[in-house]
């Protein structure tokens, strides 16, 4: 299948034109985020202060990376679960957020809220760690370095690979894969 | 009674094997489960799940060619020590020797530090992924036997327990270690391992499923009425579509294992917990 390029910040156009399946490979700055920075980051929402960067059109990369060692621009870094970040998503795509990339299925609430504002779910392969990270260029932490891993870093990459899972059409690559292949 | 001489063991020996176990298990992916993903890969009928078998074997030469880990998440340190009754340590604590090689390993190796403190009142990062979980066993002989297994968070997050009730029956058990990898759908890195613990308390039948999952890929329950409920279970597991990567496919797990022990009369306790495809654990004996 012919994967698609896109680049980072998404467009509402880029968004319209993913569908569940569509391999692609994504190239830009990005942003990384889990569990305890994704609950600062609602905090300084709900708390009318500006953010770290700007959500306008970004996308959230689920990571943690492990260590970088010395020559490396970053250690392992494949998805970690997307569900724990979804009590905290909908309010990011209220804010702008476009994409996030992850493992894993998320809620309904979220799902609708990807159709309603028109964003995309992206899963990385979980566990392919070190093949993943060869398409990181750049990484920096850039706010919460206190969380170590958790951090929220920004990340250049290039030709990340990546599949649309949830679309904003409501499309399910999870679903659609387990109807296909269910033998029950 | 027969005094048999000890056998004396450093623990600064210990601490060197898990330290250097740690680091061999997060970089370089077992045999069994390289040449797993190959055959699996074949069988697989899914283009995208043969395409996902492909990209697993690739991160695994990475990993190993660069010396860095197969997954970020390199995972809680469970640590099983078979300890010969005619063995006795010297030169420190042997707990605190194992938690001085995970730390040494984790922070000289670059490996991530997942374990934060007080679990429930302070997030603050242990800071070298200490304390391990170590279990262990007191067995014949002047032999010591040390199994690391780093168990990723997102595996063990879909692994669940039941007390289930004696009217349920064996299908009973199967229905709910079906459900639970249904349930987990792509959550937990599908191609998984299944391990089950049936018997025992509540403590130990989780203990049973853990200790499952560091069997090898092929290697069946010496129990032939068991290894027939595995083989059938794996079967069944493999029916629900998953797939590698949960994108749909026939490979949804790799392996299902099952340790049993005796049970109460009104239990019927059962656990599955659920491993990753980057099912990372190594052994050694001093």
């Amino acid at each position: 299948m012919e994967e698609k390029k896109i680049e980072a910040p998404l467009t509402d156009e880029t968004v319209k034109g993913l569908n569940a399946g569509d391999q692609v490979l994504l190239s830009g700055i990005i942003y990384t985020a889990r569990d305890a920075a994704h609950k600062r980051l609602v905090e300084l929402l709900e708390g009318g202060n500006p953010l770290p960067f700007n959500l306008k059109g970004s996308v959230i990369y689920y990571v943690g990376p492990s260590p970088a060692p010395p020559g490396f621009v970053i250690g392992a870094a494949g998805p970690t679960t997307s569900y724990r970040m979804d009590p905290y998503a909908p309010l990011l795509i209220e804010h702008g957020m476009k994409g996030m990339i992850g493992k894993g299925q998320r809620s309904d609430e979220l799902i609708d809220k990807m159709k309603e504002r028109l964003a995309v779910y992206f899963g990385a392969t979980g566990g392919a760690a070190a093949l993943i990270s060869k398409a990181i260029v750049q990484a920096k932490v850039i706010a919460f370095d206190d969380l170590g891993t958790e951090a929220v870093r920004e990340l250049a990459v290039k030709d990340m690979p990546l599949v649309v899972i949830n679309d904003c059409y409501g499309g399910d690559l999870y679903i659609q894969g387990r109807e296909q292949w269910s033998l029950e | 009674m027969e005094n048999k001489k000890k056998r004396i063991i450093d623990v600064d020996q210990v601490k060197n094997a898990v330290k250097d176990l740690c680091i061999k298990a997060c970089t370089e992916l077992n045999d069994d489960l390289e040449e797993a993903f190959k055959k699996l890969k074949q069988e697989e009928e899914s283009p995208v799940g043969k395409a996902i078998f492909d990209q697993l074997l690739e991160n695994a030469e990475i990993a190993r060619q660069k010396s860095i880990p197969i997954c970020q998440d390199t995972g809680f340190t469970v640590v099983f020590l078979e300890v010969g009754q005619d063995v006795s340590f010297s030169g420190g604590y042997i707990n605190s020797a194992i938690d001085e090689g995970v730390g040494e390993s984790y922070t000289e190796g670059y490996l991530r530090k997942s374990i934060v403190k007080n679990a429930y009142t302070n997030p603050e990062n242990t800071g070298d992924n200490t304390p391990s979980i170590i279990h262990t066993e007191i067995v014949p002989g002047d032999q010591v036997k040390i199994t690391v297994l780093p168990k990723g968070g997102g595996s063990e997050n879909m692994s669940r327990i039941k007390m289930m009730k004696p009217a349920d029956g064996i299908d009973g058990i199967r229905d709910f270690v079906i459900e639970t990898v249904k349930d987990a759908g792509a959550n937990p890195c599908p191609p998984i391992i299944v391990g089950v613990g049936l018997g025992g308390t509540f403590d130990y039948v989780a203990y049973l499923a853990k200790k499952a999952i560091t069997r090898k890929i092929g290697e069946r329950n010496p129990d032939k009425s068991i290894a027939t409920l595995e083989a059938d279970w794996l079967e069944q597991v493999n029916r629900l579509g998953i797939g590698p990567a949960g994108l749909g496919g026939r490979i949804t797990a790799l392996e299902l294992f099952i340790e049993v022990y005796p049970r109460h009369i009104a239990s019927y306790p059962a656990a599955v917990n659920i491993q990753c495809h980057a099912a990372r654990s190594k052994s050694c004996i001093l």
